[in-house]
């Protein structure tokens, strides 16, 4: 019978064991990550968007991709969705008779579905090899297809659905907005923002973009006011233009612990597409959890031991007990 | 303790080419046809993969659920070497062999699935690594556990070839190699539910949870005594042999004691987080929490009572039950409860499910070739 109570007493320590390695353990929680101070991201306002898509077709363009189909005739690049090829779309929200855009009730409004550049992105979290990247001062989540496995963890991470893999061809990649990070160094900055006709979307350090998002808030609907077009801190291109309906909240400053890329509408964001995510990221969590129970090893080496110190007590017995069996055997 | 003594393991012998293996055989070149397509020209020729659905069977059934099936040696060799409970050592041997083959081919399963295969090695190299990563936890415990479990199986080989010397000296430091054996799945398998915790919101709220890793292990441990009795029982009517119900009833009183801590556990944690409420909308993911949950209690009430446990039948209907509640937690949290939004939908292509069969098969063949040919299964009396 006392091998029936050690047996009862392994299984509650085993137990025990876990369940305070699970629960929360404030040592090893890891807090949401804020951006980084210098962060650089983009800013869509939904109101100013008029749906001209030049965007999709100068991400297209900059980033050598090939048009994507969805028609009999295949003569435009006409993609449903973000996909490998395609890093940026503007996808149409509609309603009832659609006379008012940015209304949510017979009205209509754009949004633009492109990388949110997270402060604290699942996809970084999620890769086992760091092929997705954060940058420590730029804050851009970056790919590198040269170390990436093809393992789409960080496909099925990302709670916008924005990392996406060329499951077409045997070398593909994942596809994902680099906010043009490549043109760069030729005095470029997103493509996507530098054609933008209207200013819809801007380019720019987060800081930046996050106080033109409130500027735009607090102005009276229908005011005329100034609004800036390409970069922030560019030259000026600013033009004139009544004040949309806004909802009161900037999309992407709290979300998930905030993104670099903000958005702006007047229709529900959920309505638009965008998912409604709590402050604190999923990373965070997950992280968290992983350091609890590996921190230092200290967890696996402590149950290693353990298990080492019953399995050398009881293994030899054992052991004997077979090298009978063989001599029956042999015999 | 009582010495317990055991007839030794022998091949059980006989022709290896019979109905069986040939099907088995058949679907394994299907399979590799296939792979070969795949490799040529993409994932997307053989699967329906998706940007929505950029998982699918290669990786929840193949791999999470594959893995999962093959806990049977760790959970039986924990038993035998851990708790001292050596009356079951006749069935480590069998239950070693199909978590060898289990995970080895989990282990092949994730290359097939791999789109960027030839970095594979990434995957070791101290630059690349990603701590903070789940994937990479998994991945390296996973490689690990299968080379520590062809050490822990090769003393069948050793004994076969006749290297008794070779096997002594192994012996000496067997008692590592099972501790080793017994921590790694440990933290692999509680580190596969892990997983889904970083997919945040896009899971439906009767599977995300942080105590993912917790549920994950102690399912895994059940599905692996449940795998043993599935195995012992058609092992017995496909070689003919004695059932070995005096192992296997107490064995499943011990499969039952870790359900009862699953199910607390399971309905505890979906109490605390107040998402019993969405058990009860007019769901896909509502059904399929039901048919999870029939799966797992439906043991306690078919073998539940010490007579019911003496019944073989019994024995096998509970646990296919329970390997198959193991595999719809598995298959509802990665798949049937996972949302990325309107447009996308995931079956599985008719060559995907292919190649999946195909693994299974491999998994047969070999199961049958070493145990005719090697020392495995007790030697009837």
């Amino acid at each position: 019978m006392a091998n029936r109570r050690d047996f009862l007493r392994g299984v509650l320590a085993g137990g025990a064991a876990l369940t305070a390695g699970v629960a929360t353990d404030p040592a090893c929680a890891r807090e949401t990550r804020q951006r980084p101070p210098e962060a650089l991201g983009l800013l869509y306002d939904a109101t100013l968007c008029v749906g001209c898509k030049a965007c999709v077709a100068a991400c297209k363009e900059a980033n050598g991709n090939p048009p994507v189909f969805s028609t009999e005739d295949q003569l435009w690049d006409t993609p449903l969705d973000t996909n490998g090829y395609t890093f940026n779309l503007i996808k149409m929200y509609r309603n009832g008779t659609m006379d008012t855009k940015d209304q949510e009730v017979n009205g209509y409004s754009f949004m633009k579905v492109s990388c949110m550049h997270c402060a604290d992105p699942s996809c970084v979290s999620a890769c086992p090899v760091s092929a997705m990247t954060k940058d420590p001062e730029t804050g851009i989540v970056g790919y590198n297809p040269d170390k990436c496995i093809g393992c789409r963890y960080c496909v099925a991470a990302c709670p916008f659905g924005i990392p996406k893999y060329q499951y077409d061809d045997p070398t593909g990649r994942i596809g994902k907005c680099e906010l043009c990070r490549h043109r760069y160094k030729d005095g470029h900055y997103s493509a996507c923002a530098e054609v933008c006709p209207t200013g819809a979307t801007l380019y720019g350090k987060t800081s930046d973009l996050l106080a033109e998002a409130k500027r735009r808030l607090a102005m009276k609907p229908g005011q005329v006011n100034r609004f800036p077009r390409g970069k922030i801190g560019g030259p000026d291109q600013s033009y004139e233009m009544p004040a949309g309906t806004y909802l009161q909240h900037v999309y992407g400053e709290k979300e998930y612990g905030g993104t670099q890329v903000l958005k702006l509408s007047g229709v529900n964001f959920q309505k638009v597409g965008m998912p409604d995510l709590p402050p604190e990221s999923a990373a965070a969590l997950s992280e968290t959890i992983q350091h609890t129970l590996y921190s230092n090893l200290l967890m696996p080496f402590a149950v290693l031991g353990a298990m080492t110190f019953a399995a050398k007590r009881n293994v030899k017995a054992d052991e004997g007990e077979t090298a009978n069996d063989s001599e029956r055997k042999e015999g | 303790m009582a010495n317990h003594t055991h007839a030794a393991p022998a091949p059980v012998g006989g022709r290896l080419l019979n109905a069986t293996t040939l099907v088995a055989g058949v679907l394994v070149a299907l399979m590799a046809t296939l792979l070969l397509v795949r490799f040529i020209f993409g994932l997307g020729s053989v699967t329906n993969l998706n940007d929505g659905y950029p998982w699918g069977i290669w990786v929840v059934v193949d791999v999470i659920i594959g893995s999962a099936f093959a806990c049977g040696g760790f959970s039986v060799a924990m038993l035998v070497y851990i708790f001292n409970r050596g009356e079951y050592h006749p069935l480590v041997r069998p239950a070693l062999l199909a978590s060898l083959f289990g995970y080895t081919l989990a282990g092949a399963g994730v290359i097939f699935d791999l789109g960027r295969w030839w970095n594979v090695w990434n995957m070791f190299w101290p630059g690349s690594v990603n701590l903070n990563s789940v994937m990479f936890e998994v991945a390296i415990c996973i490689t690990a556990y299968i080379i520590v479990m062809w050490i822990e199986f090769s003393p069948t080989f050793l004994e076969q070839m006749g290297r008794e010397d070779t096997k002594r000296k192994l012996s000496r430091v067997m008692f590592f190699v099972i501790a080793l054996g017994t921590v790694l799945p440990m933290m692999h398998q509680s580190s596969l539910g892990t997983l889904l915790v970083v997919l945040g919101v896009q899971i439906h709220p009767l599977w995300r949870t942080p105590l993912e890793p917790l549920l994950y292990l102690l399912t895994a441990v059940t599905m692996g005594y449940a795998v043993v009795l599935f195995e012992s029982c058609v092992a017995s009517s496909a070689y003919r042999r004695k059932i070995e119900m005096h192992l296997l009833t107490p064995l499943s009183k011990i499969m039952l004691g870790f359900l009862v801590a699953y199910l607390v556990v399971r309905f505890g944690d979906i109490l605390v987080r107040g998402a019993l409420g969405s058990a009860f909308a007019p769901s896909l993911e509502a059904l399929m929490f039901w048919l999870e949950t029939a799966c797992f209690a439906a043991p306690l009430v078919l073998i539940g009572r010490e007579a019911d446990r003496r019944n073989p039948a019994k024995l096998f209907l509970a646990g296919i039950l329970l390997m198959l509640g193991g595999a719809l937690l598995r298959i509802n949290g990665f798949l049937i409860g996972y949302e990325t939004g309107d447009g996308f939908s995931y079956f599985p292509a008719l060559p995907e499910l292919l190649v999946t069969i195909g693994m299974f098969a491999l998994e047969v063949l070999g199961y049958i070739i070493i145990t005719r040919r090697f020392p495995v299964l007790p030697r009837e009396a």
